[in-house]
């Protein structure tokens, strides 16, 4: 069997970078984990396997950032420009925090708790630099 | 397994508080500030104290290595109001390294380790511009998997707002209430950093509008002027403005000692019956981000430590870094049930005057927030008001009171309660 990816960030944003939203599974347990982990802490086996994700969730809690941090600003994003970030809870189980896209920021009391979303990759750079945010939107 | 009954070794008692100013101060750095913080203590005591007589310095600070390019703080500290060559250390656990370094010091001197521990806690944050201090708070969550998401601490707790409002059916306006409240009470503490009402504000606005020969605006209240996207801008929906605690500068220190040689001190010692802490994972890795595991945990320990109820305490002081954090804190202590607290702000339970007065000193919000000060600061007001200090802001025959103390989004939470006997 070949080796597993190690279970650390640098693998998350590598598969990121691939578009896929890659979970971390215990072959003992079934414990799957969101952002990826490399000790299970439910039953304590490190014997872990990468787990695909479907990439369809729901949004548990969301706002909308007016004054963001300074690599938002540079994209960006300001006192005029808002965006929204949120966390999604996986169909799977486990939830994650991402960008939401494709909500109306103008009108944030519109935005429901519940929504249906789905899983969409936003990538920045090239080659080595390339660096890839995970985001959702609502279900098409 | 049984849950271990924590209980102290033996009584620690509070003989000393005191803080600097609270505010913007472009001319000092940490160890001005914390000078002023150890005056205000020092002049607390009733009897006095000889410094040679403290025994170690127990420091809370977020990051001057980041505000000030200044790390290993607690010596300077140390030397800079004469405590070389005693041992001082700091303590850094987001914005409850102030509450940790007083339970640690609760801790060593329950065990009997040492008998006199100065408490500090100190900040310099205003050298950095908005965006920096951003960016540095934001260093207190998960660097990996929660900044990446663009969230930022305002952020968090609106999070925590939206998903508040959702499960309750509750309204900006309810967050907007502890604001309203915190700066009233704010207005009433010299040491705050704001010494004004939202109402003052709000009325020096249109002075300065009519000073220059505008239209007055058309606010009919002070919640027209909350819900006015210019005046009360919108931070981290729902959060605005006036939700949001402000970038401060300032520190605040203690005197803690044995109980047995509080007497040398002062004759009106305030007891420290119960110390609690918990710890809480990243905000998506909880089944309900309305309350915080580690506030409940710590709140659990402290209660059954004093052997007292949330019903039985009278006043608290509550990390009210945002408005919504004030509203679960106050859920999470048991002072009111879950989904209540936001309507019972709304309706004044928890103004001076309510049956349940909490942030009393203005909270974070009013009184300003030091990161690394602010759990020393909450200690500081529950000292005033129980030795009736605390002029037109006091609470009537405040026996029994209460600080929570909360790092980042929950990360770390401590719990503490006072007696007076």
């Amino acid at each position: 069997m070949a080796a597993e990816k190690e279970f650390t960030a640098t693998s998350f944003n590598a598969f990121l970078n691939e578009h896929k939203l890659m979970a971390s599974r215990c072959a003992k347990c079934n414990a799957v984990y969101l952002p990826p982990r490399p000790l299970c802490t439910s039953c304590y086996s490190v014997d872990m396997t990468w787990a695909p994700l479907k990439g369809r969730g729901r949004l548990t809690a969301y706002t909308v950032i007016a004054v963001g941090p300074t690599f938002m600003v540079e994209e960006g994003y300001d006192r005029e420009h808002h965006y929204c970030s949120g966390i999604v809870r996986m169909e799977e189980g486990p939830s994650i925090n991402a960008r939401i896209l494709d909500v109306d920021v103008k009108r944030p009391d519109a935005i429901k708790i519940g929504t249906p979303l789905e899983v969409c990759f936003l990538s920045r750079g090239d080659g080595a630099g390339k660096k890839t945010f995970l985001a959702f939107r609502p279900a098409g | 397994m049984i849950p271990k009954k924590r209980k102290l070794g033996r009584g620690v008692a509070l003989v000393g508080a005191g803080m600097s100013r609270f505010g913007v101060f472009k001319e000092k750095s940490s160890r001005d500030l914390f000078v002023d913080a150890f005056l205000a203590m020092k002049a607390s005591v009733d009897k006095g104290i000889d410094v040679s007589t403290i025994e170690a310095l127990y420091l809370g600070n977020l990051t001057s290595d980041l505000f000030e390019g200044q790390c290993h703080l607690a010596p300077i500290m140390a030397d800079w109001i004469g405590m070389v060559p005693k041992p001082a250390t700091r303590f850094e656990d987001a914005c409850a390294s102030g509450g940790v370094a007083m339970r640690e010091a609760i801790i060593a001197i329950a065990a009997g380790f040492y008998d006199v521990i100065l408490v500090g806690g100190v900040e310099k944050m205003s050298n950095l511009t908005t965006a920096q201090v951003t960016d540095t708070l934001a260093a207190a969550g998960d660097i990996l998997y929660e900044v990446p998401s663009g969230f930022t601490f305002p952020g968090f707790y609106a999070a925590i707002a939206t998903a508040y409002m959702h499960k309750y059916g509750t309204q900006p306006d309810h967050f907007m209430s502890v604001g309203l409240k915190n700066h009233r009470n704010g207005a009433l503490n010299p040491k705050a950093q704001y010494q004004s009402t939202i109402e003052d504000l709000m009325a020096k606005r249109i002075a300065k509008v009519k000073e220059k020969g505008g239209a007055a605006p058309a606010w009919r209240d002070v919640w027209d002027f909350l819900r006015d996207g210019e005046a009360n801008p919108v931070v981290a929906w729902p959060l605005r403005l006036f939700d949001c605690s402000p970038i401060t500068d300032g520190a605040a220190c203690l005197l803690l000692v044995a109980e047995e040689l509080a007497g040398s001190f002062t004759d009106r010692p305030i007891h420290i019956i119960g110390t609690g802490q918990g710890s809480g994972s990243a905000m998506h890795g909880r089944a309900d981000v309305t309350s915080l595991e580690g506030a409940r945990a710590a709140a659990a320990e402290a209660y059954q430590m004093a052997g007292v109820t949330p019903g039985d305490i009278k006043i608290a002081e509550v990390h009210d870094c945002f408005t919504s954090a004030e509203i679960i804190a106050s859920e999470d202590l048991g002072l009111f049930e879950r989904g209540e607290a936001s309507r019972a702000a709304f309706e004044g339970a928890t103004a001076l005057t309510g049956r349940k007065p909490i942030n009393t000193s203005g909270g974070l919000k009013s009184k300003g927030h030091p990161i690394g000060a602010s759990g020393v600061a909450q200690v500081v007001e529950i000292w005033t008001q129980m030795r009736e200090e605390a002029g037109k802001r006091q609470v009537k025959n405040v026996d029994l009171a209460l600080t929570h103390n909360v790092g980042a989004t929950g990360g770390t939470c401590v719990v503490h309660i006072y007696e007076r006997r």
